[in-house]
Order: C-alpha cells, then structure tokens, then sequence
C-alpha cells in the first residue's frame, strides 16, 4: 500500500467523484506523549495518523443533499473508495437542512508543503529534567504524577469549488500534581506549542512553594466564601460556557442563551463589568485555524462551511451578549452574522495586576482555589455547573496565604459569575484543568468572587 | 450469531504480526504484542424530525507495544505494510529507551495462558451499519414528528450512535486473537416551555451490545417509552420545585447505574488505587490496604466485575492484554474484596491473574486498566420497585440520568435524573423537578435498606466513560435493580443557582 502525498489524495479524490459538489479533508497527525506516576515513567508513546473525510453533495428535486465519511486512509485508491461510498451515501440522502454553496475558490499560499510531524524526540529534554525532578522528589519525600503530549496535526480542505486550504496546528500541554508525605497534593499545569518555553524544574519547584503553603491545615464548612479562582478555574468554567453558546440550540430554547418565549439572547447584557470574551484565530501564541473544518454537520458546524474565513469574533463585548457560535444556516434563522466557533478563547474583563495571588492582598478572609474539575451542568436555562475543587485549595487571612483548606463541591453558573466577580487581574494564557487536553488554547484572568457557592465539603485529598 | 466480517479477516493479520513481533524480539524485548483495529462507526441526528447531520467513520492502524529491560514502549501507525510493521516496532523499542532513565520501576506481567487463534463474536443479530442510512432517518422521523405532535413539546432530537469494533492481537507468547463486537445508543429527547421555564426529557432506553434488531424487533417497549414522553416532560414542566431536604430515596435502575459507575466502578480501579491516575482522572478511596476489611456498603451489597454478560458494553472474549474475560466479585456482603486489573497491575501486586480488565480505544493508543461491566446483584427474593417504594413513608422515586459528578477519590458526588417524583404513605405523589441527590459513597452505600428482585434488574450504561491520558473513552455496561435508600441528602438546583 503506497502512501500519498496529501494534496493528491485531495486532487484526485475530487477528481474521482461524480456528485454535484464534494470536498476533500486530509488530516495528517503525529504525537508524542509521556505520562509518569510515584515518580515514575508510567506510559508512553508515539502515534501517526492519517484520516481522510470526504463530503458529497447532490441536487435533486427537494433541495441538495449531502453525506460525511471518514476513514484512516493514505492511498489514492483507499479515497477512491471513499469517494464512491459517499457519492452514493448523498444520492440516497434527503435534502440537506443547512445546504449552501460551497465556499469559493480560495489558495493558501502554503498548500504545497508537506505536513509538519513531532516526534518522542520533542519531549526527550522534558524527560531528563524529569528525571532530576523525581530523584529531588523522591529525597525530600514527594511523589510527582503527570503527563506530557506534544501533537502536530496538519490539515488539508479542498472543495470542487477550487478551494484550497491548509493549516498546521502545533499543541502541546503538561500537567503535575505533588503530593507530599502527609497526601496533600497540588497541581500545576501550562499549555504549549512547542514544549520550548516548558520548564520541568521550574514547575516542580512551583509545587514545592504550593506544598508549603499547606503546611497548616484548616477545615472549612460549606457555604458562601469570598474566593479567587485562578485563570486556569475561570477557563475551567468559561469554556464550558462557550461549548454550550451554540445559536441554533438557543434559538430551539435549549440553553442559557435563550429568551424565554423565543429567540436567542443576543443583545442582552450579561454583566455591568467591561467583559470582553472573543475568540481570534490570530491571537499571539493562541494562534488556530483560519478557517472552518467541518467533518459532520450538527447543531453548531455545518459541512458546507468547509473553508469559510474565521476571524476575530466577540461573543461578549463591555458585558453584553454580542454573537452565539453560527453556521451560515443557523445565522439565516437567528438573523445574525455568521460567527463560526474558533479554536480558542479569550477573556478579558479590564483587569491589571498580573499575578492571581495579588487579587489576595485585598481579601480579609477567603480562599484562594487551584482548579476545578468534573465539571457538568446540572441545569441548562441557568447553565448551573457543578464540579470540585482539587489539589490545592488556600485559605487566606490579612491578604496573606496561611494554610491550606478541605476540596468542596461547588453549584456556580458561569454566566452569573461574571456578573457577581468584584476583582480581577489581567488575563493571562491559561491551561485549564477539565478540558484542556481537548481545548488548550485560553487567556483568561483571575477573578474574585464574593459568594461562590461551595455546596458541600468533599474528603479527597 | 454473526461471524467476523471478511473484510477485516481478509487483512494481513498474521503477517504484519509477525514481522512486527520478529523485530521486537531481535531487541530482546521480553513482552511484546501487536494490535491491529478497525473501528466503524455511525451517528444519525435528527432536529424535529429532519436529517441535521450522518456521519460515517473508520478508524484502522496497528500497533506495537514492548517491554525492553523492564520498561513500556509504545508506538502506532496507519500503514499497514510489511515495512510499518517493522519500523512501528523499532519506534516502540525507541521509546523504551528514551523512557528508561525515569523508569525505575521494572514491569512485571501476570502469567496468563496462551490462547491460540481465539476467535469471538459478540451477541447481536444485524450489523446496524449494514442497515440502509434511510431507513434510519425514516424510524427516527417518523418517532420525531409523533412527538413532536404533542402540545407540550416545542422541539425534538433524535440521536443513533452506532459501532462496530474488530480487534486482532498477536504476542510474543503466542497468543492471537480475532473479535467483532457491535453497539449502539439510539436516544430521543423532547424540549418544552411553560411559564418562562424551559426543560427536557429524554429517553431511558440503555446503550447496547445488540445490532440493529434493538429498535425494530419488539423486545424493548419503544412504543411505551415513546408514547410517554410528552406527558412526561408536560407534568415536569408544571411540577413543584422540591423541597431541600433529607428523604428516603427509591432509585430506578436508569439512574442508579451511573451512581454504581462512579462510585464503584472507578473506585475499584486498581491503577487508581495506587494512584496512577492521580494527575487526571483520579484516585479512590478504596485503598489497596483495606481489601477485605472495607465496609462499603450495606450488608445487602454484592457487586460484580463481569466481562462476560451478554450484550454488555465491556463485554469480550478476550482484553487487550490477550487475558480471557471473566467474572468476579468486587464487593461481597457489603465489604470490598476485589479490583479491577490489567496484567501489569496483577503482576506487580501479587495477583496470580489478570482479571481481563486492558482495554485500548483505538489502534492509536497504549491499553490501560479499565472498567468491566460492574453491576449490583438483585436480592433473590427481593421486591418489586413498587414494593420498595411502599416501604417509604416520606421520600423520591428517582428514574433516568441526568447530570453527574463526583470527586477525585470517590468521596463526595452529585446525581440528578431525567424524573423525581415524590412518595408519601408508600405511594407515588407526581413529579417534582430542581431535585439533585449529594452523598458520600460509603454513607450512600451503607443506607442502602433494600435492594429489589430480579425482575427489577435492567442492563444500562453509556458510551463516554473517559480514562488516562492521553485520554480514551470506553463503553460500559451496569446491571443494577431498583434499591431503597434511607435518609439521602435532596438539593434544590434552584436554590444552589441563588435563584
């Protein structure tokens, strides 16, 4: 079985369909990872995957109908077959509900190139501080458990309108939590593009500081408590509130984006603060893809967007609900711009200090949080999430950090925190906890909340 | 029963095996193995009755992994040559080697007998991606617009998942073998609005280890569920907002299975346990030093790891360690006396065996410990749910899953359902709605008073469990019967919203 070029295998996929439209995505991928435990390399690996998904479209009587596949494939043959399988899935389909011309003919000046890999290689420096890290670790008593991946995936979208598209998304993460010889643990985490600003030694030693911060042990009850949740909490919280902020759902009066009695929420004001929550395939060192990829339709991705230019997009502007994430066809029933969804998020909300714990020099008594975690929505109109606290919850008293404090559940809506924060510092790129693995790219701020509801207290240490 | 589809046997299987066992032996590897997978899937959404969007994957790549001088390796690819083969083995070699500086740890597998070209199919009568896409559309519509007629409904989605999953895995022992296994998760949901308050209710019809037969062949009552639906959501919408509070709970199968899941099924975990999964999904309470001496439960508890039930989501013939699938018990009498292994956790920890417990998601990635079906056992003689139920003067009647939650060592969680409804004298009152139910696993565990007969048992589950990291998603099956619970902790999610 010969192995192709990308591009061939769009050229000659396209070539090979006989439906009224189709197009062609090449994903091309490769990943490093590493994954240790009681300060010890636990698993690893190394991955190369090549997935071709192939979109046809046909006309008929009622409107255009369309079918998605997608298979591991990296022959000109294995597409043909592809293209035959969706040629006749879309012939046999009903009309299209989000049907639209194709975008039109567009060349990335970069189409030609090959794709870009990573290899173990990449994290090959990681692992020797690794090992410095575990032997200190293990002298002084601590164990470290983390995991660190590096992914390159290259992506290829022709369409037989001529267009031609091509991104490469570099991404990478790590995350360690200590734990000390009485079980206190802490975490710390960081998203990256290229592991070369990812220093082991120095996290490692971010932990130890955390560690003895918790050196006094104070136990808490449930309620309402002045509290600071870092960046990587306000992306923990805030992502969840851009997965749910599709326009179609909220229009069907599924979410917390919609009006009661019908439409969406569009042009209401969220908050009385100046928050800013956009998203902008150009942000530095955020960077993502310019364009839509579509492999299916759903509510919130329509496959005749394949192609279509994404650029900055305010879903939340001086606090006021400005755009829901948008296909052509959802923005035709909505009567809104088309705002595709982005690959990243940005939240900005007027504040300057630049280091979370400073939001604590104000505080008389209070908690100052790591990260949260299992996060799920109890209720969808008020978009309540519940979730945890772990690895490292502070009590702090006279604006210092005195000891640390017992995990809680928490019930919050996102929606209502950002117009309940008091304080908070610039945004700064962040790394969340819950679902940074799939959405790493974030820049958020630390807020202060004056009554964040800590329902119960949870035992895990 | 279905055979193992040609297409995928028809594969050079044996081949790449072999040259890429050859090359992990010419490196001394003293463990290796060979995964080669196809993974086919479907899913199907409709929005009020229309198609809103099919989609058909494959995912197919093979893969090695070795232990040399004590330490993992791992690498996949999706070329499926004689060459890739090769290399793929010689990468995972070379992550080994990368590895072994900060792998003090030596790996150590649990013997397990050889099992020579197994072959295993799992239980289901007709291949669902065989089953024209519109005839789906055509069944999901026509159930769409029904409900879609009913006055309290506004909007309705339609959802099918479906896969079919081949495996063939080679070590070095000698060990191959060939599976098929088929599931499927149809799930229909109705959205309404009443007096600014806007709710849905879904389906409880479980995911599946069956073929399409699931909707059509009349053994579960789709019709009756269907029919339902709209007065359910009706009488949701209308319902009080309960009342915060302690309660005696009766909780339907539909919902106590997640409930099972997370805070039994994760807990008895051994890699979580021994805190392998501590950066991520977390560890358990249930620590390897109290098995046999924990309390967590009532003495009515007995819970079982199964990987053998029929049309169960775990269910094979055989792990992704080339381990036999079996069944155990985990919980006897209320008391902790087993875990969930793979080999390398049986092996260094002094089990004789695995219990069958490796899976991996995709050719693409390293197998990791994961869940059998875990199920609670029906009493022999117990209740009917409406026994149960009349022994609750003051109380909840809790049917389906909703939202869920719990902590990183199993402690604290929180549950809502697709219903509520309230019992008073031993009776059903109508539903209530803003109700979550918080506990601590053990507290929970130890108030259960009851647990129903056979007849209340049901087979449920779900597709998404995620694990490890890089991270996987698994299917899963919980048998459980209705159980009786005193004293549970009621939330109103209202009131905890500060609305």
């Amino acid at each position: 079985m010969e192995t192709n070029k990308p591009q061939e295998l769009v050229e000659r996929g396209l070539e090979h369909s006989t439906a009224d439209g189709c197009v062609v995505i090449v994903d091309r991928s490769s990943t490093a990872n590493l994954r240790w435990a009681n300060n010890n390399l636990t698993t690893n690996g190394v991955a190369r995957d090549s997935t071709v998904t192939v979109v046809s479209t046909v006309a008929g009587s009622t409107g255009v109908a369309a079918a998605s596949l997608s298979r591991s494939a990296s022959a000109v043959d294995e597409v043909r077959v592809l293209v035959d399988r969706a040629d006749r899935a879309a012939r046999d389909a009903g009309p299209a509900e989000d049907a639209a011309p194709f975008v039109p003919e567009t060349v990335d000046a970069a189409w030609a190139d090959a794709p870009d890999t990573t290899s173990i290689e990449v994290l090959e420096p990681l692992a020797n501080d690794l090992g410095e890290a575990f032997g200190r670790a293990r002298s002084e008593g601590r164990r470290l458990f983390g995991y660190a991946e590096h992914d390159v995936t290259t992506t290829y979208v022709g369409s037989s309108s001529g267009l031609r598209r091509r991104h490469v998304q570099p991404g990478g993460h790590i995350g360690v939590t200590g734990k000390d010889a009485d079980q206190r643990s802490a975490w710390v985490g960081q998203a990256t593009r290229d592991f070369g600003d990812v220093d082991a030694l120095g996290l490692d030693a971010d932990l130890e500081r955390r560690l003895g911060w918790a050196q006094r042990s104070v136990s808490l009850d449930a309620g309402r408590y002045d509290t600071i949740l870092p960046p990587t909490a306000v992306a923990d919280l805030l992502i969840y509130a851009y997965w749910t902020a599709g326009a179609r759902d909220a229009l069907d009066g599924q979410t917390a984006f919609a009006r009661p009695g019908g439409g969406t929420r569009i042009g209401e004001r969220l908050s009385e603060r100046p928050v800013t929550m956009y998203s902008d395939p150009a942000a530095p060192g955020l960077e993502c893809s310019p364009f839509v990829t579509a492999h299916a339709s759903s509510s919130d991705s329509s496959v005749f967007d394949n192609g279509l230019a994404l650029s900055r997009t305010d879903w939340i502007a001086d606090g006021e609900l400005r755009a829901l994430r948008q296909t052509r066809h959802s923005a035709v029933l909505t009567e809104q711009p088309v705002t595709p969804g982005i690959g990243n998020l940005l939240v900005d909300v007027g504040g300057t200090s630049t280091q979370p714990e400073a939001l604590a020099a104000g505080m008389e008594r209070g908690l100052l949080l790591t990260c949260l975690w299992y996060i799920r929505e109890v209720d969808a109109q008020s978009l309540l999430l519940t979730g945890l606290t772990r690895d490292g919850v502070y009590l702090v008293e006279n604006g210092e950090i005195t000891g640390s404090v017992n995990n809680f559940r928490f019930n919050e809506s996102p929606i209502d925190l950002l117009a309940r924060f008091t304080d908070a510092s610039a945004s700064a790129p962040s790394f969340s906890r819950e679902w940074g693995d799939e959405f790493l790219r974030t820049s958020t701020p630390a807020l202060r909340v004056p009554d964040f509801n800590m329902s119960s207290v949870s035992q895990a240490s | 029963m279905a055979d193992v589809d040609p297409t995928f046997t028809d594969l050079p299987l044996e081949r790449l095996a072999d040259a890429a066992l050859q090359r992990a032996r010419d490196f001394g590897a003293s463990h290796a193995d060979f995964r080669l997978e196809r993974l086919r899937s479907q899913t199907v959404a409709l929005r009020d009755g229309a198609l809103e969007g099919a989609h058909d994957g494959e995912q197919l790549g093979m893969c090695v992994r070795v232990i040399v001088d004590g330490t993992w390796g791992f690498a996949s690819t999706f070329e499926l040559t004689n060459t890739a083969a090769v290399r793929t083995a010689e990468e995972a070699v070379r992550v080994a080697h990368v590895s072994a500086p900060v792998s003090p740890e030596r790996v150590e597998l649990a013997p397990e007998p050889t099992h020579r070209r197994a072959v295993w199919v799992s239980s289901y009568d007709i291949d669902p991606l065989g089953v024209p896409l519109d005839e789906k559309v055509t069944l999901l519509g026509d159930w769409s617009r029904d409900l879609a007629a009913a006055p309290a409904v506004a909007h309705v989605s339609a959802h099918l998942e479906q896969y079919v999953e081949n495996k063939f895995y080679a070590d070095l022992s000698g060990t191959s073998t060939t599976q098929q296994r088929v599931r499927l998760h149809p799930e229909l949901e109705v959205y309404g609005e009443r007096d600014g308050r806007i709710d849905a209710m879904r389906t409880i019809a479980p995911p599946v280890g069956r073929g399409w037969e699931y909707l059509t062949d009349g053994r579960y009552d789709w019709a009756g569920e269907l029919a339902a639906l709209p007065d359910q959501l009706a009488e949701k919408l209308a319902a009080p907002s309960v009342e915060p509070g302690t309660y005696d709970v009766v909780i339907d199968p539909t919902n106590l299975w997640l409930t099972i899941h997370e805070s039994i099924g994760h807990a008895t975990e051994l890699d979580r346990a021994l805190g392998y999964e501590a950066n991520f999904a977390g560890t358990s309470f249930a620590t390897y030093d109290q098995l046999g001496t924990l309390q967590y439960g009532s003495p009515v508890m007995h819970v079982t790891g199964d990987r053998t039930v029929e049309h169960g989501l775990s269910t094979v013939g055989y792990d992704d360690d080339g381990v036999e699938a079996q069944t155990w018990d985990l919980i006897r009498d209320g008391v902790l006396v087993g875990y969930q292994l793979d080999r390398a956790m049986a092996g260094l920890n002094g089990f004789d065996r695995s219990n069958g417990c490796a899976f991996a998601d995709s050719p693409a990635r390293v197998p990791i410990q994961r869940m059998a079906n875990v199920s609670l056992q029906p009493a022999a003689d117990g209740p009917d749910t409406d026994g149960l139920i009349a022994d609750v003067e003051r109380g909840l009647y809790i049917v389906g899953d909703k939202s869920w939650s719990i902590d990183m060592q199993r402690y604290n969680f929180q549950f809502t359902g697709q219903r509520f409804y309230r019992i008073e004298d031993g009776e059903l009152r109508g539903q209530v709605r803003d109700a979550a139910y918080q506990a601590t696993t053990t507290d929970f565990w130890r108030s259960m008073s009851a647990v129903g007969g056979p007849q209340t048992w049901r087979l449920c589950g779900a597709f998404n469990c995620g694990k490890a990291q890089p991270a996987q998603v698994a299917a899963v099956s919980h048998g459980a019967p209705s159980a009786l619970f005193r004293d549970v902790s009621i939330l109103n999610t209202q009131a905890e919203s500060g609305r």
